[in-house]
């Protein structure tokens, strides 16, 4: 019942993102008379700085987002537990090494590696999915791999390798498939996350650039005309809300209903 | 107890390398030819080639990297490219607002989730709890780049209480510390409260009861100091979320500190900056880290003894 509410957050963020821009119209089709207005009969949520319909553009924000935090995710979801099932499984001098990258990743504060990433990559969306990319997976390998060490002494595991079981196999077969559920949680927060961090980073002027909308970019250009015209903010700003509030609740949700902690 | 302290340091140090190689090597991921980048195409060659040797790009990469540690081990970052001054120069003066900035986060991130999180737990299940957390749901869910400017709106510019933007009052930094608490205080909400309700059904709170204390001291004084250990190595891996969310705080509120350097840099394309910045921010996480494992070590047996098997 309580995933309902999530659910349509999602669907609706889903719909405007894939469909959306086929039917809303030209994002940046100028209306020189109507800069700047606010909600209205001629646009629901107003006009621009430059006369453009606030709506249709938070229409193609969502896709921004929607695709950015997808791609991101789907990468480092695949790299992260692949590396992290097999550093775990392998163990030795391999995973050493996994464990000792990982800590360097995480010395960095938060989003301050992708900024500078992105900062040097140059602006752009290709380059903002890189520099989530290169920053995302070690969650994954870390929850991964620290999965697999409780699972990897476990009979049916121990009987597939005495069986001769190729260890490429086993991962495949025999973990992975156990270790899903915190993946798909973590993955969900994941999303969150990475929908932040784009808006983020097109605040900073780091992510897609003009013309193209982000819910980001439309907040950082909505603060230079707050006074005037606050819908500028606060229509990106609620939507960015809305969804990541609404990935949120969902995670919550799918760990309490897949019961991740209480499993090994 | 040294065995313990040795092994912390020492994988801070293998940490440290480690992340000093990555930042040296974030200028050779600029794409194309670094030094045009920072010049831009109308630059003279005879520049060029005084810029590529000033930064030892001419150089092999083990020895540019063998050049880094050495300046770094003599303090040595560099000279900015648009101001020509000490890039240690620049980030001293910077170190203070950021400081501050942070540690006024952190006191209203702790102010604001002790008591909702304590509540919470308390009346759990009660409408209380559920408000608790929803006002944590969403202070997880609110980017600072919008609440920041939501913040000024009402508060600076409706209301005309606080000041916009800058650090020249002392109610400068109210806006930025609630800002950048927000998030923290509602991560830290949450923890409180899980970490309080599992040390609820312990014997010692029962007894504790039993002996007919009230109930505040039983909250406080023998609940929730137990509770506290796993709630502060969450506060320590959130200093990194709260320095991270420092640098887009200060773009918001033009607060004059390492992140606001770190995205003019950027933008200036002053990329020794910009190394030097992340360097220092990341040191600094991975030192506040070690220092609270060696406390941590210090305090509780537990820690000590499952770091040494």
């Amino acid at each position: 019942m309580r995933i309902w509410l999530p659910g349509a957050i999602l669907l609706i963020w889903a719909i405007c993102a894939l469909l959306g821009p086929m039917w809303v119209g030209d994002p940046n089709h100028i209306e020189l008379q109507r800069i700047l207005a606010p909600p209205g009969p001629a646009g629901w949520l107003g006009f621009d700085d430059l006369g453009r319909p606030v709506w249709q553009r938070l229409v193609v924000g969502a896709q921004t987002s929607f695709m950015v935090s997808v791609m991101v995710v789907a990468v480092t979801a695949v790299i992260g537990a692949l590396l992290g099932t097999t550093s775990g499984f392998v163990g030795g001098w391999i995973d050493h090494l996994l464990v000792r990258i990982i800590d360097i990743f995480l010395a960095f504060p938060g989003i301050l590696l992708a900024i500078a990433l992105a900062g040097v990559l140059g602006p752009g969306i290709n380059n903002v999915v890189i520099a989530l990319s290169v920053v995302g997976w070690v969650g994954f390998a870390r929850l991964a791999r620290a999965q697999v060490l409780t699972l990897k002494h476990r009979e049916h595991v121990q009987a597939a390798t005495a069986l001769g079981v190729r260890r490429s196999r086993i991962i495949i077969r025999h973990l992975l498939p156990l270790i899903v559920a915190p993946l798909i949680v973590e993955g969900t927060f994941a999303v969150a996350g990475a929908v932040i961090a784009e808006a983020g980073l097109s605040f900073l002027g780091l992510g897609v650039q003009p013309p193209a909308a982000s819910w980001g970019s439309m907040i950082r250009d909505g603060t230079r005309y707050m006074l005037m015209a606050p819908h500028l903010v606060l229509a990106p700003g609620v939507a960015l809300m809305l969804v990541v509030l609404g990935v949120n609740l969902l995670g919550d949700r799918l760990r309490d209903w897949m019961d991740v902690r209480s499993r090994p | 107890m040294p065995v313990f302290i040795l092994s912390r340091l020492l994988s801070a140090a293998l940490v440290l390398l480690g992340v000093s190689c990555l930042v040296f090597l974030l200028i050779h991921l600029v794409p194309g030819d670094p030094v045009e980048v920072m010049l831009g195409e109308a630059a003279q060659p005879a520049d060029r080639e005084a810029l590529r040797h000033a930064l030892g790009l001419d150089q092999p990469l083990l020895a540019q990297l063998l050049h880094y540690f050495e300046g770094l081990l003599r303090l040595d970052l560099g000279t900015s490219l648009q101001s020509k001054r000490p890039i240690a120069e620049l980030l001293w003066q910077r170190i203070p607002a950021t400081a501050e900035l942070a540690a006024a986060a952190l006191a209203v991130a702790v102010v604001i989730a002790f008591p909702l999180g304590i509540l919470a737990a308390v009346r759990k299940d009660s409408l209380w709890d559920y408000g608790a957390m929803s006002v944590s749901m969403f202070g997880v869910s609110i980017p600072n780049f919008w609440l920041g400017p939501v913040l000024i709106l009402v508060f600076s510019v409706w209301l005309g209480w606080l000041p916009v933007s800058g650090r020249e009052e002392a109610a400068s930094i109210v806006l930025p510390a609630v800002t950048l608490g927000m998030a923290l205080a509602a991560v830290l909400a949450r923890m409180v409260r899980s970490a309080l309700l599992e040390v609820l059904h312990e014997d010692y709170v029962r007894t504790a009861r039993a002996k007919g204390l009230p109930e505040r001291v039983v909250i406080l004084r023998h609940a929730m100091r137990n509770a506290l250990l796993p709630v502060v190595t969450v506060l320590g891996l959130q200093l990194g979320v709260l320095l991270g969310g420092a640098v887009v705080t200060e773009m918001v509120f033009s607060w004059p500190g390492l992140g606001e350097l770190t995205i003019e840099s950027i933008q200036r394309r002053d990329y020794p900056v910009v190394q030097a910045c992340v360097l220092l921010i990341s040191v600094s996480y991975v030192v506040v880290n070690t220092l609270t494992d060696l406390v941590y070590g210090w305090l509780d047996p537990r820690v000590r003894l499952g770091g040494r098997s």
